[in-house]
């Protein structure tokens, strides 16, 4: 595969341009939908049309009869484990006797027209008998249950406001689908060149799977359109391989943008009720929550989406009583696992509700109740956890509280509630402004070992000294390798600064979301090339490095950087963990669960014409403390993109599910949000160091996918004085 | 079938063309080409235009041979200018699939206006999705190209 070579011309703190950017900008940049081989066939999927089945057989003469056809495969060609998962190995790889959701695979085939592909898929015969349906989470199985206990359960309050929110299924919907190429190597072993976020966790249930052992499946990253959570779990993996040993071609699988709606997790539907108690000035007493997410039909990162539901679930506030119930249920919607905010988001826009709710109840402003109950560092989380790190929640508020508002309307027609479809030329259109502030951990919890290595070699090339960083974390878009080598960069400071391709030669990068893997993974290279350093610098008896030189402690050059390398190449390879965290107490749920926590705030505003229930947004401004903005222009793009995916989820963004069947897998019918909806985005970076992390640094993408979506909806509140209890808002909500 | 048509300047043949592949399959699967994205195959996300006769397409939504003797220019057929190097400047790239679709989208709208106010960058640009930049820094390089 190739390797991207650049020349990072600056450090830790600054924008250097992307090295992959200019390949992406031509058209040139490979991405795994893009790959190709000598040779090759193209796979396709059947998935059940059924939500429940029983399996009674599956005949695939007809399929096989096709010209051009060369594999129909079913659960018996699995020669491995027959079933995968992250958590828990509870899906299958193909459908055994049952299938559990609508767009469950249950065979695959390979033919030499990916339309063959398809046909061949539709001849194959299977004979379901439709079971019942569990379509709502209540009645499912219950996958885990997290309780948080603290304080005195019975707290009784002056002043008591309760709610009940919903929040429907959103969709990752990144634009690059599922895909990937097997390629069939000499030694029975096969080579994966796949979008993914976790290489290594995709290699070990890849080789369980095939039957192989682990060093007989390489993969390779290729081009990633996009994650967001959505490539944790394994999609084509499993399948492109299996059709690839059995005909002993490179097979390409490529899923449309259907079949990506059914290629992947969603992020969990969530029901919660709420109870916040305060005394008459606004001091929270208790809060009492219950929190029922849908996990469909199968594990995925749900027991870890529940766990952050139920320990993230009163925000960042302080609350000495609480009593939280946060549980997930299998079902047979489609499966739910990772997406951007991890089970912070459902949370954070029912307890930001009741914040103003509590507000208005006490006739106080939403700003003033939410700072008068913010937490600090020092703060004690209701499982126990002590705050260590910066907890800037007062100030993140004030400072969006203080930006001037948005001017008001142009009367430009494009920028009215309904757009060029011309449905008011202001007549009915009301402005509202609306806060919200949200808490996330940063990095994985509950004693997961979570790390990342890093290998840098630096040696001279041509005469220059040179740096090469390798991991095997994901660019999945978040501008990764851009970071990685202007780390490398900082310590060493060596312009030529190469980052070779992610795969699975080096250990483990661990990390599915890019705010942890830039944390992770920049920790691991720092202190690869810490070590490279140390080592250099014994070898020639100096005491630091600039431009190219040794130097001594007083600044006088000890020897040529090139020359004290020579031809003997450092390298170190390093993992780098996070301070360890522990399980959560069954019962009680107390635990230091958490590495970091992080914050953001956004200060939306919105017109609303009355008349018809259409939302504009007019502006939105965030302020987010991002501990070390390594590459500021990245970091502003990352706050960007998860505050646009907040309004998504706020306004249009549903996987609408009628008895176990999705009614709207495309992109004419599942809405994200285009450059019409999206206001103007104003972002005030806070860096306040982390003190357990390398360089301060701490997760951003995450943040500001959460309280986007409270802020907008408060806006409208404000605009219409409507409940509003459930997300997205449509305008029916709105005019009845 | 057979497929003639001119791309990025020179002139292309496809042979054993299905009735039913679109103009996109035959650019990327046929002809080499996979600058340019399919990341919806239905005229919704933009991340497959062309320029097809000197007019911006969704070439997924161009049947095959309705391009036979067209004049097609794709993201690698543009000359590398001051549309890309903004799309660099400016941040716009995160994950780069729907930049393609964007470069021959902000391409054709400079084109037909140098100075375009922001409504009408939005308007121009409404046809393509990005899920990963909310769109801000994008319209940075569209005010970056179209000042330089
Ligand atoms: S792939 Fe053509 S518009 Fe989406
Ligand atoms: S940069 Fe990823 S979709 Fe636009």
């Amino acid at each position: 595969m190739t390797t991207v070579e650049t020349q990072v011309i600056s450090g830790v703190g600054t924008s250097p341009k992307r090295p992959d950017g200019g390949l992406k900008v031509r058209g040139e940049f490979a991405f795994s939908s893009d790959l190709w081989a000598d040779d090759m066939l193209w796979g396709a999927t059947l998935r059940s049309p059924h939500p429940h089945a029983r399996i009674r057989g599956i005949d695939i003469t007809a399929a096989v009869a096709l010209p051009g056809v060369y594999a129909v495969l079913t659960q018996e060609d699995v020669p491995g484990a027959k079933r995968y998962g992250l958590e828990i190995a509870d899906q299958p790889v193909l459908a055994m006797d049952e299938v559990r959701y609508q767009g469950e695979p249950v065979a695959v085939v390979a033919a030499d027209h990916p339309e063959t592909a398809r046909r061949a898929a539709a001849r194959i015969a299977v004979d379901y008998e439709v079971l019942p349906a569990v379509t709502e989470a209540s009645l499912g199985v219950l996958l885990r249950h997290v309780p948080v206990r603290a304080g005195d359960p019975a707290a009784k309050a002056d002043v008591v406001v309760t709610g009940e929110y919903q929040v429907g299924m959103q969709d990752q919907a990144f634009l690059g689908p599922e895909s990937g190429l097997a390629v069939p190597a000499e030694d029975g072993g096969i080579d994966l060149y796949v979008a993914t976020q976790w290489l290594h966790v995709d290699q070990k249930q890849v080789a369980e799977c095939l039957g192989l052992p682990a060093d007989k499946v390489r993969l390779s990253l290729a081009g990633v359109g996009g994650a967001f959570g959505a490539r944790e779990d394994l999609s084509m993996q499993v399948h492109a391989s299996l059709l690839a040993l059995h005909t002993g071609r490179p097979v390409k699988m490529v899923y449309g943008r259907e079949e990506s709606f059914f290629g992947h997790v969603h992020r969990h539907p969530a029901k919660m009720w709420y109870e916040h108690g305060a005394t008459r000035d606004g001091k929270l007493v208790y809060v009492k929550a219950k929190i029922v997410l849908d996990g469909g039909a199968y594990a995925s990162s749900s027991t870890a989406v529940a766990a952050n539901a139920a320990t993230l679930g009163i925000g960042p506030y302080e609350v000495p009583n609480v009593v939280m119930d946060a549980s997930v249920y299998y079902t047979n919607n489609p499966p739910c696992g990772a997406m951007r905010g991890f089970g912070a988001v459902q949370a954070c826009f029912a307890y930001e509700s009741q914040m103003d709710k509590l507000a208005l109840e006490l006739g106080l402003d939403p700003v003033e109740v939410r700072l008068r109950n913010a937490m600090t560092t020092g703060s004690r989380m209701p499982t126990g956890q002590i705050v260590e790190g910066p907890a800037p929640v007062a100030s993140l508020l004030t400072r969006v509280r203080s930006f001037p508002p948005p001017p008001s309307s142009s009367g430009d027609l494009r920028e009215m509630p309904g757009g060029v479809s011309n449905t008011t030329h202001g007549e009915g259109v009301v402005r509202g402004i609306g806060y919200g502030i949200g808490i996330k951990n940063v990095a994985f919890s509950e004693g997961f070992d979570d790390y990342a290595t890093a290998r840098v070699r630096l040696e001279v090339i041509g005469g220059e000294p040179a740096v090469l960083v390798h991991t095997a974390a994901a660019e999945v878009g978040q501008g990764l390798v851009t970071v990685q080598a202007q780390i490398a960069r900082t310590e060493l400071g060596v312009e030529r600064v190469t980052v070779a391709t992610a795969d699975t030669s080096v250990g483990s990068a661990a990390p599915p979301s890019p705010p942890r893997q830039t944390t992770r993974t920049g920790a691991a290279v720092g202190a690869a090339r810490q070590a490279v350093r140390t080592e250099l610098l014994a070898r020639v008896g100096g005491a630091r490095l600039d431009g190219g030189k040794v130097l001594s402690e007083s600044g006088t050059v000890v020897a040529d950087l090139a020359a004290s390398i020579g031809d003997e190449p450092i390298e170190k390879t390093v993992e780098w963990r996070h301070r360890p965290t522990y399980p959560l107490d069954p019962v009680t749920g107390q635990g230091n669960a958490h590495v970091q926590y992080a914050f953001a705030a956004h200060r939306a505003t919105v017109d609303v014409d009355l008349d018809l229930g259409l939302v504009r947004v007019v502006e939105i401004v965030t302020a987010q403390d991002v501990g070390k903005a390594v590459n500021p222009l990245a970091v502003e793009g990352q706050i960007h993109g998860g505050t646009a995916q907040g309004l998504g989820l706020a306004l249009m963004e549903e996987i609408q599910i009628v008895d176990g069947v999705v009614r709207n897998p495309s992109f004419t019918d599942y809405l994200i949000p285009t450059i019409l909806d999206m206001p103007p985005m104003k972002v005030d970076i806070l860096e306040m160091a982390d003190p357990h992390s390398p360089y301060g640094l701490r997760g951003v993408g995450e943040p500001p996918t959460i309280s986007s979506t409270p802020a907008i909806v408060a806006a409208i509140r404000a605009a219409t004085g409507k409940a509003l209890t459930r997300v997205p808002v449509r305008p029916e909500h709105i005019v009845e | 079938m057979r497929l003639n048509c001119t791309v990025n300047g020179e002139p292309r043949q496809a042979d054993d063309v299905w009735a039913g592949e679109s103009l996109l399959y035959v650019l990327r699967e046929r002809l080499g080409l996979p600058g340019s994205k399919n990341a919806c195959e239905q005229g919704e996300c933009g991340s497959c235009t062309v320029y097809m006769d000197g007019t911006p397409v969704c070439a997924c939504l161009v049947a095959a041979g309705q391009a036979e003797g067209r004049d097609v220019v794709t993201v690698e057929g543009l000359a590398d200018g001051p549309v890309q190097q903004a799309f660099l400047a400016a941040g716009a790239v995160q994950c780069g699939f729907c930049t393609p679709g964007l470069v021959v989208a902000v391409h054709d709208l400079l084109a037909r206006d140098s100075a375009p106010t922001d409504p009408e960058i939005r308007e121009a640009l409404a046809g393509n999705l990005c899920r990963c930049t909310g769109y801000e820094k994008i319209l940075d390089a569209v005010r970056i190209a179209a000042a330089s």
